[in-house]
C-alpha cells in the first residue's frame, strides 16, 4: 500500500509546514527474524523534529520505543533484526541507506545517544577520562592533551566537582548519577545537533533523576539541540517535552504538542494509560486498570493493535487497518472511530 | 490479642567490613538499618519511602530475619524475634511472608506454578496431601489466574502474571503480614494498577497487614494508610499517607515530594523543585549529628552535632531539630 504510506509522510510534513523538518523519519519497519516467528517490533513509524525541538516517545515495553532511535543510529544487530522499510532524513542525509562512512561521520558527532542504565553503559576497565575524549579523537582534529582539556570542561559543565582529579577515575568510583552525568558529558561533548535519551532517569532516584533532568534541558538551551526523550513514564514527559508521541506495539497511535496531549487525548489509549497512573486518582479508590495484555508483535497486526483492550472498540476496529490522522494543527491520532467522530 | 502486630524497637542491622586475607581485622561497619523503631497495626498497610540505599529493603529483610539483628527487639504478635530459636523461627515464618521486587527472577525457572505453590503448603504441612491441588488452584483464583495454568512454567507468563504468582506463594500459608519490596517497580504502568488493585483488595478482604516498599511516592500514597520516610538507615518522617505527601513536614521529605514530576504540563511549569545537592552520604562513616545536615537547605552549626529524635510534631512524628523554626 504505497498509496497509504505517501499520505501519511505527506500529512506529517503538512502538519509541520512551517520549516523544512531537521528529522524526518518516514515509514519505518524494523522486525526481527526469530526462531519463534517475525517480530514486528516497529511497524510502520512516522515523525519529524524540528530544530531545538523535545520530542517525547511514550510506551509501554515492547512498544518499540527504543528500536525506533536504535534504527535511526544503527544500533540494531542484524541478523536477528532487519529494517524492511523506511527512511530517516537527517539534514538531508539518510540515516537508513547512507554508506557506512557517512553514517559514521554523523553518529556520534551530530547526533548522540545516552541509555538507560549508567552502571553498564560505561566500561569499567577504562578511565572516564579515556571513554569520555574518545568521541572527540575520532571526530575531530585535536590532540589528546586538548582533548582532555575540552573534556574537564564538560565534566564541570554537568555539574562534577573536582573534575581535574575525577577524569582519572574508574567508572566504580562514581555513584549512579554521577554516571549518568558522565554519559551525559560523553554524548555533549562533540556539541551535537540531536540527543536521543533512552530513558536516561529510569534507573535513578526522584531526587537524582529531577537532578539529571534539569542538566539535560539546561544543556539544551546551551547547545540548541534537538532531544529525542523516551520514556515509559507520562510524568517526566510533561514538563520537559514540547512534543509527545504515544508508541504501542510498534506504531504510533497518537501524537500531538505536550498540552493537547495531556489536557486533551483523543486516542482511548492515550487517556486509558493517563487514567491508569495513579497520582491522577482519589487516593484508596481502586485504580482504574485496562484489561487485558499487550499483543504479541510476532504475528501479523493488520488492524488496531490496541482493539482487543479498547473499550471502545467494534467489529471493524478489528479488521480494519489504521492510520494516523490529523485532527488539528500538530494533532494526530490512528483511532478510526475518532476519526468516524463517533466518540 | 492486642491492636499490634509488628513492633520494631531501636532496630539495628551493621554489615561488618574485614580487611586482610588471613588475619580478618575489623576496620567499620555498614550501618544499613541505624534505630528503626516502628509499629504496625493489624489491617494497616505501612508505606516505607527513600531513595536507594536508605536501608529500606535490609529493614524489610531484618523484619523477616533473613538478616541477623545487630541491636534492638522485633516483636511479631509480642514475641520476640530476635530471641526466637531456629526451630521457632520455621513456626513463626508461616505468619509473615514476602513479595519481592522482579518477578523474573523470583520465581524459579524449572518449577511449574503447581510445584511453587505447592512448596510452602508441603513444608509446613498445612493440608493433606490430597488437598494440595485443589488449595493450589483456589489460591492461583485469588490472585486472578485460571487455575489452568496450574502446569505451566514461569516463563509463560507475562511480568504481571508471574507477580501475581508470587502473590500468591507469599499468600499460601495464610499470614498475617506480608512485606512487599517494590512489588511494581518491574512493570509496566497499565499492569501495575492491576497489582496495586489486587493488593489492596487482598488486605481489606483477608485482614493482612502489609508493609510496602516503593520508590514511588505516588503509588505508595496511593495503597498506603501510613508512611515512613527513611534516609541513611533512619526513620526521618513518619505520617498519615496523604499528610505525609501532600503537607510534608522534615527538609528531606519535602525535597523529595518536590522531586517527583507530575504528569500535568501546567502544574509542572510550576512546580518548585527543591534540588538536594549531590549524592546521599555513605552509611559506612554517616555524617555526624543529624545524618541529612550535608544536603539540607536549612542546616545550622547545631545540626552537625545533635542527633535529632523522632518526636511528635502537628500530629505525626518528625526527626528534625529544627522543625519548630521552619
Amino acid at each position: 500500500m504505497p498509496h497509504l504510506v505517501n499520505d501519511r509522510f505527506n500529512l506529517i510534513i503538512q502538519t509541520h509546514s512551517h520549516a523544512m523538518p531537521f528529522l524526518t523519519v518516514a515509514d519505518l519497519r524494523t522486525y526481527f527474524h526469530t526462531r519463534s516467528g517475525v517480530v514486528r517490533a516497529v511497524d510502520g513509524v512516522s515523525f519529524s523534529l524540528q530544530r531545538g525541538e523535545t520530542l517525547g516517545i511514550v510506551g509501554e515495553s515492547g512498544s518499540g520505543k527504543s528500536v525506533t532511535c536504535y534504527s535511526m543510529m544503527g544500533l540494531i544487530a542484524q541478523p536477528p533484526g532487519k529494517i524492511e522499510s523506511g527512511t530517516a532524513f537527517f539534514d538531508g542525509v539518510d540515516l537508513l541507506n547512507c554508506s557506512p562512512a557517512q553514517a559514521r561521520s554523523i553518529r556520534g558527532k551530530r547526533i548522540s545517544m545516552i541509555f538507560q542504565d549508567p552502571m553498564t553503559s560505561l566500561n569499567p576497565y577504562l578511565r572516564i577520562g579515556e571513554q569520555l575524549i574518545e568521541p572527540l579523537l575520532i571526530h575531530e582534529k585535536i590532540s589528546h592533551k586538548d582533548a582532555i582539556k575540552r573534556g574537564i570542561e564538560m565534566l564541570e559543565a554537568v555539574g562534577i566537582n573536582d573534575a581535574a582529579s575525577r577524569i582519572s577515575q574508574y567508572p566504580h568510583e562514581f555513584s549512579g548519577g554521577m554516571r549518568q552525568r558522565v554519559m551525559i558529558a560523553m554524548a555533549l561533548i562533540t556539541k551535537p545537533e540531536l540527543l536521543i535519551a533512552d530513558e536516561p532517569t529510569t534507573a535513578l532516584d526522584v531526587t537524582v533523576q529531577a537532578q539529571i533532568l534539569e542538566l539535560i534541558s539546561k544543556m539544551q538551551k546551551e547547545l540548541n539541540m534537538a532531544v529525542i526523550f523516551i520514556t515509559h513514564d507520562l510524568a517526566v514527559v510533561s514538563g520537559l517535552c514540547d512534543r509527545v508521541q504515544v508508541m504501542y506495539a510498534g506504531r504510533i497511535l497518537e501524537t500531538a504538542d505536550t498540552r493537547s496531549l495531556f489536557y486533551n487525548p483523543k486516542h482511548p489509549y492515550t487517556q486509558a494509560l493517563q487514567k491508569s497512573i495513579p497520582a491522577n486518582q482519589a487516593k484508596g479508590k481502586e485504580l482504574f486498570t485496562i484489561k487485558g495484555l499487550p499483543p504479541d508483535v510476532s504475528k501479523p497486526l493488520p488492524s488496531c493493535p490496541f482493539a482487543p483492550r479498547c473499550d471502545f472498540a467494534v467489529e471493524r476496529c478489528l479488521t480494519e487497518p489504521i492510520s494516523l490522522t490529523a485532527l488539528s494543527e500538530g494533532h494526530a491520532q490512528a483511532c478510526l472511530r475518532v476519526q468516524a467522530k463517533e466518540i | 490479642m492486642s491492636d499490634t502486630i509488628l513492633e520494631l524497637q531501636n532496630v539495628k542491622t551493621h554489615f561488618p567490613i574485614h580487611r586482610g586475607f588471613i588475619f580478618k581485622r575489623l576496620v567499620g561497619s555498614v550501618k544499613a538499618v541505624d534505630g528503626v523503631s516502628l509499629t504496625l497495626k493489624r489491617g494497616e498497610v505501612l508505606g516505607l519511602v527513600g531513595e536507594s540505599g536508605c536501608g529500606k529493603s535490609t529493614l524489610a529483610r531484618t523484619i523477616l530475619q533473613l538478616l541477623p539483628t545487630t541491636e534492638g527487639r522485633i516483636l511479631l504478635n509480642g514475641k520476640d524475634l530476635t530471641l526466637a530459636s531456629r526451630k521457632e523461627m520455621t513456626a513463626i515464618r508461616c505468619h509473615m511472608q514476602m513479595i519481592f521486587q522482579d518477578p523474573f527472577a523470583s520465581l524459579n525457572p524449572r518449577r511449574t506454578v503447581f510445584e511453587t505453590l505447592a512448596e510452602p503448603l508441603r513444608v509446613h504441612n498445612v493440608c493433606d496431601k490430597k488437598d494440595v491441588p485443589q488449595r493450589v488452584a483456589s489460591l492461583l483464583e485469588t490472585v486472578g489466574l485460571s487455575s489452568r495454568f496450574i502446569h505451566k512454567y514461569p516463563h509463560e507468563f507475562s511480568g504481571g502474571q508471574r507477580q501475581r504468582i508470587a502473590i500468591a506463594r507469599a499468600l499460601a500459608l495464610e499470614p498475617k503480614l506480608i512485606i512487599a519490596d517494590e512489588p511494581v517497580s518491574a512493570l509496566d504502568v497499565s499492569i501495575q494498577a492491576q497489582i496495586l488493585n489486587l493488593l489492596a483488595e487482598l488486605t481489606r478482604k483477608m485482614g493482612l497487614s502489609l508493609v510496602f516498599i516503593a520508590h514511588d511516592l505516588s503509588v505508595v500514597k496511593h495503597i498506603s494508610d501510613r508512611i515512613a520516610v527513611m534516609y541513611l538507615g533512619k526513620v526521618v518522617e513518619l505520617g498519615t499517607a496523604t499528610e505525609v505527601i501532600d503537607n510534608p513536614l522534615h527538609p528531606y521529605t519535602k525535597a523529595l515530594v518536590s522531586a517527583i514530576p507530575q504528569p500535568d504540563p501546567d502544574s509542572e511549569k510550576n512546580r518548585h523543585r527543591i534540588m538536594l545537592p549531590g549524592d546521599p552520604p555513605s552509611p559506612i562513616n554517616p555524617p555526624s549529628g543529624c545524618t541529612f545536615h550535608t544536603r539540607c537547605p536549612h542546616a545550622i552549626e547545631a545540626c552537625k552535632v545533635a542527633i535529632p529524635d523522632l518526636i511528635a510534631h502537628k500530629g505525626r512524628f518528625v526527626a528534625c531539630s529544627r522543625i519548630k523554626d521552619l
